[in-house]
């Protein structure tokens, strides 16, 4: 699909509340038409400040935000067109659910049939056909969920912003609408800019995932590369689990690297962000990267003892004191050639060293 | 299974009800005591006045009690032509034993309220009464003034007869009962009531009025400020609801008396001619400026309590989804904000209808209201049956208004907080 590749750019953007402190700082963020991005950081990172600024609620300090190649700086909220669903829904109590729905397409002028027709298409979107007359406060919160969803698609917008929306929403009824925003999207290829703090919707919805730390987009790529492969120490902590090691570098190549960590041994390493040798490094290696008494050839083997074990019905999570980490994880595919896991045994590690990526020092 | 059983017993065999009921008394009890002393107050203080104001308004027991034989008398009197012997006689007894107690002066106050005329005639009765011969008391009193021979003032006494009369709420709506038993409207030059009703009406509704178009942006200010100056200014809100009442009214007398601040610095701005100085108190500005100053907290706190529970995302959601602020205000803003509308106005106009204290001091002559009337009958007319049955009359309006107001908006609908 030959998309616009820019249709919302943001362009050397800061924000600043109180003159003092950048609450958002230098951010360039281009997001492709159709696409399906989310913006993840932990609380007060700037990723809900960048979503007001988008739908018009905070002008920027700084830069310039274009939609389809328009800046927007200077257009009321309003004029903008960009759907939006909030943190708690707010939806209208005193309206019902036809009226909340009808209310962007009244303020349109919108002829009454046509309003009928697509409040009923956008409720059959959503599943709540025959809800029309319900008022919000006697629906359930997944229902008000979905009238807010609804609600910010049924006037055909270009873009629709969502903030935090399925954060008030038990666990079963938050995956389930997970599945059912990311099929919406698929459906009728709005592009969907996603603000949470929770990387397993994060990771399961997005084309595209920037993650949000103290103002700045620390990496923005597919929700596989980051996992895979954090460009940083902050994108490794915060997705996913992570062992880590801190060390200095010692013999530094290209591709590969000797990391010699702070009780005196020496690791093999991917060296990401480093530049030279005596380099301080965090190495990261993801749980389910390190195997053990395994019979496949790798460069990185180890004996830990196993300090804790922990039953999780398809996998054992295993703790491990190994090269002075403590808290060092392991997660043991549950089978029986596994049932030698006791408490206090030393068993063998093995790793390779290109899952282990030296990052930067924390 | 006891789907056999009627009754659910528990396990010691007590059916369960009344062991239900016998562990809840001790909290019925308990809850009961907890509001009893308040009970007991508002009985006394509240429910009984009232009802003492209702019997005195319609009280008539006075001339009932003091010409007890006269009206017996008079039951068979058909009140066309002048009342036999039997009635005179036994007026003059009635009258002869009031003298002894020297009471005919209340008397004479008492059938002066009915018809005008009684005062002299019942002196001048007293006078001649001490010559009186025994037999044909008729003529020896239609002796005594021509007025003792008029068949009206007869009719007159005749009204007075049942212990309890209506003629007090007549009075407050300007009309009365005439001698033909008609009720009409007392002479145009003589209705005072009606106006002030009307004024009263007229004051509280505008003083609601402009409390809400005043109150409604600053508890707005009030919702949506950060805290640090939301407090500041709710400090400002309530600042006059901690200084005294008279106070605050006696302030606003040295602010807008001819002399005062205000025309002091319009004369000092050159915005009216010293000698043109505008009257702002002792008419009606000057109430309306006092009482709503003083109402306005009342209608501020309702509005800022229903203000601030309105999640700020829905004025947000309203414009994202293309309303302009107007629009997002006047659907969706506004709508929300009416239970705390519907509470200060009501709350505003019932203690504006009322009022009595700064319409007292500024009001003037032209600014006095219904209560300040009632005030005047309590203290210095005495006429306390006319000054209750006005109070009950404001209470009715007050109770009528409650009930309209019901109709419209709805009771449930009000929030205070």
């Amino acid at each position: 699909m030959p998309m616009n590749e820019q249709f919302v750019k943001f362009d050397k953007v800061d924000k600043s509340y109180d003159g003092k402190v950048l609450v958002v700082k230098d951010l360039n963020l281009d997001i492709a038409e159709g696409e399906f991005i989310t913006m993840l950081g932990p609380s007060g990172s700037g990723k809900t400040t960048c979503l007001m600024m988008l739908a018009g609620f905070e002008t920027p300090t700084n830069g310039e935000i274009y939609l389809d190649g328009n800046p927007i700086s200077n257009i009321p909220p309003h004029k903008r067109g960009i759907g939006m669903v909030f943190q708690n829904y707010a939806l209208f109590p005193h309206m019902t659910v036809y009226e909340n729905l009808a209310f962007p397409l009244r303020v349109r002028k919108i002829p009454k049939d046509d309003i009928d027709k697509k409040v009923d298409k956008a409720l059959s979107m959503v599943s709540l056909t025959g809800f029309e007359n319900r008022m919000p406060g006697q629906l359930s919160g997944g229902q008000q969920q979905r009238v807010a969803v609804a609600r910010a698609l049924v006037f055909d917008p270009a873009v629709v912003l969502m903030d935090e929306p399925l954060g008030a929403l038990d666990k079963n009824l938050r995956e389930s609408m997970q599945y059912e925003i990311k099929h919406i999207h698929e459906s009728i290829g709005v592009t969907v800019v996603y603000v949470t703090h929770d990387q397993g919707e994060a990771l399961t919805m997005s084309n595209r995932i920037a993650v949000f730390n103290d103002g700045k987009v620390q990496q923005l790529s597919s929700p596989d590369k980051l996992y895979e492969e954090p460009v940083n120490s902050f994108v490794a902590e915060f997705i996913g689990e992570n062992n880590t090691f801190g060390g200095q570098v010692t013999d530094f190549s290209k591709d590969k690297c000797k990391v010699k960590l702070n009780d005196g041994s020496e690791i093999l390493a991917n060296p990401i962000t480093i530049k030279s040798n005596g380099d301080s490094t965090t190495v990261s290696l993801r749980p389910e990267r390190a195997l053990i008494n395994t019979k496949e050839k790798m460069d990185n083997n180890f004996k830990g003892k196993i300090e804790e074990v922990i039953y999780h019905g398809d996998h054992t999570r295993v703790r491990l004191d190994l090269l002075g980490n403590k808290d060092f994880i392991l997660k043991v595919p549950n089978s029986s050639a596994n049932m030698d896991i006791k408490l206090g045994n030393q068993i063998n590690v093995s790793w390779n060293s290109h899952d282990a990526r030296a990052l930067d020092p924390k | 299974m006891s789907s056999q059983t009627q009754k659910i017993l528990t396990t010691d065999g007590t059916p369960l009800e009344v062991s239900l009921k016998k562990a809840e008394r001790k909290n019925k009890i308990k809850a009961f005591l907890l509001v009893a002393p308040l009970l007991f107050f508002l009985l006394i203080t509240y429910i009984f006045p009232i009802g003492d104001m209702l019997l005195r308004s319609v009280d008539d027991k006075m001339v009932t009690e003091m010409l007890p034989k006269t009206f017996k008398s008079m039951e068979k009197w058909d009140g066309k032509e002048l009342p036999p012997e039997e009635v005179f006689e036994s007026f003059y007894l009635d009258f002869s034993k009031l003298v002894d107690e020297k009471r005919e002066g209340k008397l004479s106050t008492q059938l002066n309220y009915t018809k005008n005329g009684f005062k002299s005639i019942i002196k001048k009765l007293r006078r001649k009464s001490k010559n009186f011969e025994e037999g044909n008391y008729k003529d020896q009193i239609m002796a005594v003034h021509k007025r003792w021979a008029d068949v009206e003032y007869w009719k007159a006494i005749k009204r007075r007869a049942p212990p309890i009369t209506y003629q007090k709420y007549l009075k407050g709506i300007d009309m009365y009962q005439n001698e033909s038993g008609n009720i009409v409207s007392v002479s145009e030059d003589r209705r005072i009531h009606r106006i002030l009703w009307l004024r009263t009406l007229e004051v509280a509704f505008f003083v609601t009025l402009l409390c809400f178009l005043m109150a409604y942006p600053i508890a707005h200010l009030l919702a949506t400020l950060p805290m640090k100056y939301s407090n500041l200014l709710m400090i400002c809100v309530l600042l006059p609801f901690w200084t005294s009442l008279l106070v605050r009214t006696a302030s606003w007398m040295i602010l807008l008396q001819q002399q005062g601040i205000v025309n002091d610095f319009f004369v000092f701005t050159g915005l009216v001619a010293d000698d043109a100085r505008p009257e702002m108190m002792y008419n009606k500005t000057g109430t309306y400026v006092a009482m709503t100053q003083i109402l306005l907290p009342f209608m501020v706190l309702p509005l800022y309590s229903v203000m601030k529970t309105i999640s700020p995302s829905l004025m947000r959601a309203g414009k994202s989804l293309g309303g302009t602020p107007f629009i997002a205000f006047w659907k969706i803003y506004f709508p929300l904000t009416i239970p705390g509308i519907g509470a200060g106005c009501l709350l505003v106009f019932i203690l504006a209808i009322g009022y009595y204290i700064t319409p007292a001091l500024v009001g003037g002559a032209s600014g006095t209201l219904i209560s300040n009337q009632i005030a005047f009958h309590m203290k210095s007319t005495l006429d306390w049956s006319f000054a209750s049955a006005m109070g009950l009359m404001l209470l009715t309006g007050v109770l009528a208004i409650y009930w309209v107001y019901n109709k419209l908006v709805g009771i449930d609908n009000i929030k205070l907080g």
